[in-house]
């Protein structure tokens, strides 16, 4: 908990945010409408007796009364896929309309990559990315078992990425050269994990935040590049550390090629406002428009979200 | 790689990226690779699968005869590491649809799907072989489904030989759900 604490500033009511980092969460699950309506998952999960509670700010995304999802027949299906409540938000933030080339630089286990193709409906070009190719088997792997189509899956460093294998500067009429959105959901240091990985604070470091914050500005970079002008990028972490969210969104905002933008969080989930100034630095005004999560206001694990539209 | 000269060798397969299948014979450059009629075709007098199922799909082969279905249309070859859904493995003399595949696709299959009850259901998805003389259509590769919450759905694709149902479920995707 100790690199927590330096946060007390930032957060109102310390005590409550720090009681329930303590707490362990619930297991969530978000309904694949690719493959079930959310009322016959429901029924299905009713049938066999699975307890679960309908959060109140999205219809198909339950709490279970008991921990695991993996053995229940809606599951096997791929009615269901385990996905924490909080990580729902970067999606709906970037709201992808079926028939868009979407990318998710930092892609893999896949939980926000599959719900992306389920706003899709399937259709359109998304490409899920991931740097490590052993949790890349792991995103493939979710993406099939919920019976995805519309994804590519590729292996590259998301800081440098090539859209040579895509056709790129080739005059195949099918190639793609840009991305209508992005997602930058992006590795960070995991501090809003703690109530999911009680150990996810035990190699915490301030080298490590520093050195996590210039990849991280590194891939929200090249998305802002490789996204078109007036084309949305979303960039969230699951850590509190400005250093690795408001700093890492002046960083881009500084370069010139995009802007804030606001987005309303779902009606019943409470979030803070980015901050502005932190450990003797200021940032742009406008990151105000971010999302910051606190474990204690929706009960949830913690988060940052923050919307962009590229300009040029 | 697609436009190999009269006197080289014919193309081949080659397992580092994924090539759109020909749409017909005629279009056919690699030996041996199937082509987009034979697979709608295969779905369709196989499992009764509706030929326009697929209007919205581009078919693709990585690795050898591993055939994927894939939402939209890119370059081809193109070299990633996976393209839509694995939905069926082509060049051997029985081909093979993917679990994955048999859920997305065979909802409203009409041939070769055997309904189970609930505890052969179990049977299957725990990946279990099971007896089971009542079924009197073809063997091999066979849709296995159940009824769930109001409908059947496919749970997988079962191998039916000599009174025997086997399951294929993917060591991965097997689960106890007694």
């Amino acid at each position: 908990m100790q690199p927590l604490e330096r946060y007390a500033s930032l957060v109102d009511d310390f005590d409550a945010f720090r009681a329930a980092c303590e707490r362990p969460l619930p297991s969530v699950v978000r309904v694949n409408t690719l493959k079930a309506s959310i009322e016959r998952a429901r029924e299905a999960l009713n049938a066999e007796g699975v307890a679960y509670e309908a959060t109140d700010w999205h219809p198909g995304v339950l709490r279970l009364d008991e921990r695991g999802p993996g053995t229940s027949w809606p599951y096997f299906h791929g009615w269901l896929h385990g996905q924490e409540e909080v990580s729902a938000l970067p999606a709906l933030a970037l709201d992808p309309q079926p028939g868009e080339v979407v990318w998710d630089a930092a892609a893999a286990p896949g939980s926000k990559t599959t719900q992306l193709a389920d706003l899709m409906d399937d259709e359109g070009v998304l490409v899920g990315n991931d740097n490590n190719l052993g949790r890349l088997s792991a995103l493939r792997h979710n993406a099939e078992r919920l019976g995805i189509t519309n994804l590519v899956v590729t292996n590259q460093d998301a800081r440098n990425f090539s859209f040579k294998p895509f056709g790129d500067r080739t005059d195949d009429a099918k190639r793609i050269e840009a991305f209508d959105k992005a997602l930058v959901d992006a590795p960070c240091s995991c501090e809003g994990t703690i109530r999911k990985n009680p150990d996810a604070l035990d190699r915490w470091s301030m080298t490590h935040v520093e050195s996590v914050a210039g990849i991280q500005k590194g891939i929200l970079r090249r998305a802002i590049q490789a996204t078109k002008p007036g084309g949305t990028v979303v960039y969230s972490t699951c850590t509190f550390a400005p250093e690795e969210n408001e700093a890492v969104l002046d960083h881009v905002l500084d370069e010139g090629d995009c802007e804030m933008r606001e987005w309303d969080a779902p009606d019943g989930f409470e979030t803070d406002p980015g901050v502005t100034e932190w450990d003797g630095e200021t940032y742009d005004p406008s990151v105000e428009l971010a999302h910051r999560v606190y474990p204690h206001r929706n009960d949830t694990g913690g988060f940052f979200c923050a919307k962009l539209e590229v300009t040029a | 790689m697609t436009d190999a000269d009269s006197n080289a060798d014919p193309p081949e397969n080659d397992g580092q990226q994924f090539d759109r299948l020909p749409a017909t014979a005629d279009e056919r450059v690699v030996p041996g690779r199937p082509t987009r009629e034979e697979v709608v075709q295969w779905w369709d007098q196989r499992f009764g699968v509706p030929p326009e199922t697929w209007d919205g799909h581009t078919f693709w082969e990585k690795g050898n005869g591993k055939i994927w279905a894939f939402a939209a249309d890119v370059v081809s070859p193109i070299a990633v590491e996976g393209l839509g859904l694995r939905i069926l493995r082509a060049r051997q003399e029985h081909w093979k649809p993917s679990t994955n595949a048999v859920q997305r696709f065979c909802r409203d299959a009409t041939e070769n799907v055997v309904v189970l009850d609930g505890d052969e259901a179990a049977c299957f998805a725990r990946g279990d072989d099971q007896e089971l003389p009542r079924w009197d259509g073809d063997w091999g590769y066979v849709v296995a489904a159940h009824e769930i919450a109001g409908d059947v759905e496919p749970i997988g694709v079962g191998l039916y030989l000599h009174g025997e149902l086997r399951s294929t479920v993917p060591k991965g995707r097997r689960e106890d759900l007694e």
